[in-house]
């Protein structure tokens, strides 16, 4: 692998706290390593910004390597990134080349109040899972592990479900800010295995209440949330979803 | 003195036996007990859940914005766990003698027994809750092998296991917010404990969207904060991992064991500059089937598919016949290191060696094309069907690779080196979990326990949930059941008004210095000293120089840090700062315990104790025992906590 040096224009969103309107930055950062982070590339930056009295750009991160679902970010307009089924700290700088102009932005939804520059709040999230997304099971009540066995490809598919990172990245690619994508991998996650099975209806019904309160908006079938996941989560997740809660409501449960 | 309070009996009986005679608290009585859990990862939001579940009122935070990103996520290789599915002679003994041994007899047998014992209904539990294991064909649970042992019991789920178990508490967390009885504090960092009459009965946190100190009371307070791998800079752990929370408390009485037990785990992706940030880990999962190697010629500088067969090393294999690519971590690493120290190393730095799967792609090929009743097929089928297989067992580990390396794994070796992963260090704790704060408990990472001097593969979640859901219920109400006459504590109580003002005090200072250096160039210097002097081998003068760099480096510090932005709302910098300025503290007590440690056992290797062929060489008539540290001030004390081994007798370990 060859590896290179660049500069860059910037142009980042700064934004105090939620009240503060906020507004682009222009920033030159100059011989970037194409073997750095995304990340570090803004480490790079902000030790500069503190050397010269300035204030760092807040951005949320902290495993950095793909798993945690801190990381956010828009960059060039997309949610996490150019590169497919990849989160921004996984992003490297090799994806870019010399004299590029790299905008960087918030994910932005109504429901994803920004708490200062590119951090934004996406507790909305933890109280969808509140309101089902989990089995009741107290801790000491489980028959053996292996009592029920579960046919591997439905174990699978309930595994490729569960990755989701809850990033949220779903909800700033879709043009209505819809939680489709994420709610829908938890449903499915949880709908594919036996143990989720007795609160199966009322745990989409109450899932998609709480979606709706958190002024999400509502899926139109676009798939920009399945382009943009880092974690790749079908679509598929979506149909199921549906007849998930189109079979609960006819059950009038 | 330090009372382990380790309950009589037989080994096996021990627990039972505690269960049976511990106290317990009735219903009504746990709706009037508050308890406070910082650290929402495996072991905190199973505590969490689990305390919520029979009833207490707990308080959880985590400075992340969301419990289910605590570091317990990044976890990939897997949890044992001594069912014996496979047939394979497993047993509660068998995972209790390996742990013992792999810990290279620096653990205590009774805590490490009532771990193997409860590792079967953690698996139990998280199927329950819908955790999605890997499963077999049949529908049943799938096991692999991990290092240090011979059995498979290893349960997991692809290369994600942690973030499957964690999601799995954390739903059972996020069940009980929804029923009232756990409140959860996200964007909070504890910056200091309070204690009231000898007891912890509360914590400071910063609110880290608003900056303001908030004061939360607790009838027990329980540190779940996970391990402090991040005092070395680089290391696996996720950016934000800190000693903080052990810190504080630390610094007010509990005293902290075994700080130079650390682990430096062998497969990691190596470093590939000055503005590297952290290490990523590359699954002990890997070196069940990837061979490690370097060439057997030094200084070869041939890309690794040029270099024959014969002209290879695999010098696991050659130096460790039995365990091969298994031998536990310390002994892996050690064995890389002297592999680049020799001038053997591979790739720019000359810093990693090999980890191949060329041989594993073909044996699963051929062992598919004879499940599917192929017959005879072209070398490049075998190659492609080998991959799928091992795709669908680590694809998300290569993909992680190609990623960060930009080179294509499938095809030639990934080059690794070991990596800060763990820390096997932390508050002592006594059988019950509880530190020498009466009312303070830590669970998970954060503790000392049950790991010695090494920690195997896939026994760290094991740990975190054993802690969190099946031993702090039990222990926690033998030690509230004597509180239930105590009423809430105002949190205008002076000991609350007195630790707010501790920590304000602290961060109006650290934003007063207004210097030259950033807080990340410190923590780099801070990580250098500790890497180079207190890693991967340690000898008695590097340790005292850097005693004495440590403490510069805290003077530095203290006088010419730069902390921009302010002091009311969100500011990382100073979230940074506060965290590594404890770093620097421990890094101090680390390398004290290190050196007054005249052996070398599991990952503390000093160089002046080793056997003729290189291996760890201990001292078990003077050091076998657990070094606990009270901070006095600007020094500390040493306790010891003699180990009696009744059932295991201690030998050099081997795994030749
Ligand atoms: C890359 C990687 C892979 C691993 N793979 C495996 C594996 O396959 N098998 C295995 O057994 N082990 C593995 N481990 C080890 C294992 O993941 C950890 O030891 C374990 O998850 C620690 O869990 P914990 O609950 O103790 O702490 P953590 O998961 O680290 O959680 C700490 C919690 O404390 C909170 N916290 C910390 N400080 C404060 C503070 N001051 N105020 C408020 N909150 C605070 C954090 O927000 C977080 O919620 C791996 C580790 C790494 C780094
Ligand atoms: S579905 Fe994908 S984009 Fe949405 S939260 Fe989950 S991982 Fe992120
Ligand atoms: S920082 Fe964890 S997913 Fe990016």
């Amino acid at each position: 692998m060859q590896h290179y040096s660049m500069n860059l224009k910037l142009k980042v969103w700064r934004q105090k706290n939620s009240h503060d309107q906020g507004h682009f930055e222009n920033y030159d950062v100059k011989d970037i390593s194409s073997e750095m982070s995304f990340l570090e590339m803004i480490d790079v930056l902000n030790e500069r910004l503190i050397k010269e009295g300035h204030d760092s750009i807040a951005f949320d991160h902290d495993c950095r390597e793909g798993i945690c679902g801190m990381c956010s970010m828009v960059i060039n307009g997309q949610p996490h990134g150019p590169w497919k089924g990849t989160t921004t700290c996984q992003l490297h700088m090799r994806a870019f080349k010399d004299g590029d102009v790299i905008t960087i932005e918030p994910f932005r939804a109504n429901a994803y109040p920004v708490i200062k520059d590119l951090m934004v709040s996406r507790s909305a999230f933890d109280r969808i899972i509140q309101a089902g997304g989990y089995v009741s099971v107290n801790t000491g009540n489980a028959v053996d592990g292996n009592a029920i066995p579960i046919e591997k490809d439905k174990a699978d598919d309930a595994f490729a479900a569960a990755a989701c990172i809850g990033c949220g990245a779903c909800v700033a690619a879709c043009k209505n800010a819809s939680a489709m994508l994420f709610v829908s991998a938890k449903v499915s996650h949880l709908a594919l295995l036996p143990q989720g099975e007795p609160e199966r209806k009322q745990r989409v019904v109450s899932m998609i209440a709480q979606m709706d309160k958190e002024g999400f908006g509502s899926c139109t079938n676009t798939y920009a949330c399945e382009a943009e996941c880092p974690k790749e989560i079908s679509v598929m997740n979506i149909a199921r979803l549906n007849r998930e809660y189109l079979q609960s409501s006819l059950s009038g449960s | 003195m330090l009372d382990s309070k380790i309950p009589g009996g037989t080994l096996d009986s021990k627990w039972t036996k505690y269960k049976g005679n511990v106290k317990l608290v009735n219903p009504a009585n746990k709706r009037k007990l508050e308890v406070i859990i910082v650290g929402t990862g495996l072991a905190g939001s199973s505590a969490a859940a689990s305390l919520g579940e029979m009833g207490y009122k707990v308080k959880a935070f985590c400075f992340q914005d969301s419990p289910r990103r605590a570091h317990s996520i990044a976890a990939q290789g897997g949890i044992n766990a001594a069912k014996n599915y496979q047939n394979d002679g497993d047993s509660v003994y068998r995972l209790f003698y390996d742990t013992i041994k792999g810990g290279d007899y620096r653990a205590r047998e009774a805590n490490v027994h009532r771990l193997a014992e409860v590792s079967t209904n953690i698996i139990d539990q998280c199927v329950a809750q819908g955790v999605p294991f890997a499963r077999e064909y049949g529908g049943l649970l799938s096991n692999r092998s991990f290092g240090g042992t011979q059995v498979q019991r290893t349960f997991y789920a692809a290369g994600q296991t942690g973030q499957q178990l964690l999601i799995g508490a954390y739903q059972a967390l996020e069940r009980q917010v929804a029923l009232g009885t756990v409140t959860m504090y996200s964007r909070h960092e504890m910056v200091e404990l309070v204690i009231i009459d000898g007891k912890a009965r509360g914590i400071i946190a910063r609110n880290l969207v608003t900056g303001e100190l908030e004061r939360h009371f607790g009838h027990a307070v329980l540190l779940c904060t996970g391990g402090y791998g991040n005092v070395f800079y680089l290391s696996t752990n996720a950016m934000g991992s800190n000693v903080t929370a052990a810190w504080k408390a630390h610094k007010q009485g509990a005293y902290f064991a075994n700080p130079c037990f650390t682990q430096i785990h062998p497969t990691c992706i190596p470093v590939s500059g000055d503005h590297q940030s952290k290490l990523t880990l590359m699954s002990e999962s890997l070196r069940n089937d990837g061979r490690i190697w370097v060439p057997a010629k030094q200084g070869d500088n041939r890309p690794a598919n040029e270099i024959p067969e014969e002209e290879r090393d695999y010098y696991l294999e050659r130096r460790y016949p039995a365990f091969g690519n298994l031998v536990p971590r310390d002994v892996a690493s050690r064995a890389a290191k002297e592999r680049c120290d020799a001038g053997y190393g591979v790739g720019s730095s000359k810093q990693a060696v090999y980890l191949d799967y060329a041989a594993a792609i073909q044996r699963y090929g051929k062992a598919e094309v004879s499940k599917r009743n192929l017959g005879n097929v072209a070398p490049d089928v075998i190659t492609a069907l080998g991959k799928e297989v091992v795709k669908e067992k680590y694809g998300n580990l290569f993909d992680m690779y190609a990623k960060i390396t930009g080179e294509n794994p499938y095809e030639v070796p990934m080059r690794i080196y070991p990596a800060v992963h763990y820390t096997m260090g932390g508050l002592w704790v006594d059988y019950e979990l509880k530190t020498t704060i009466d009312g303070l408990y830590a669970l998970g990472e954060a503790n000392f326990s049950e790991h010695g001097a090494n920690r195997l593969g896939a026994s760290a979640l094991m740990q975190g949930l054993a802690d969190g859901y099946f031993v702090i219920p039990y222990t926690l109400g033998n030690y509230l059941a004597d509180d239930i006459r105590t009423q809430s504590i105002s949190t205008d109580h002076e000991a609350f008004v007195a630790a707010e003002k501790k920590a304000s005090d602290r961060i109006n200072t650290l934003m007063s210095i207004k210097g030259n250096q950033t807080v990340e160039s410190f923590h780099k210097r801070l990580g250098k000293i500790i890497w180079d002097k207190c890693g991967m081998a340690r000898n008695a003068e590097g340790l005292k120089q850097a005693i004495k760099e440590v403490q510069a480096l805290k003077a530095e510090f203290w006088s010419d840090v730069r902390i921009p932005g302010e002091i009311n709302g969100m500011n990382p910098e100073l979230d940074k700062a506060g965290r590594v300025a404890d770093f620097i503290e421990l890094g101090e007590l680390m390398c004290l315990d290190a050196l007054e440690r005249n052996e070398s056992c599991g990952g503390h290797f000093r160089e002046e104790f080793q056997t003729p062929d290189g291996e760890a060489l201990r001292d078990d008539e003077n050091y076998m025992y657990v070094a606990a540290w009270e901070n006095k001030g600007n020094s500390w004390e040493l306790h010891k906590e003699i180990l009696n081994y009744e059932i295991v007798k201690p030998s050099q370990r081997s795994y030749k």
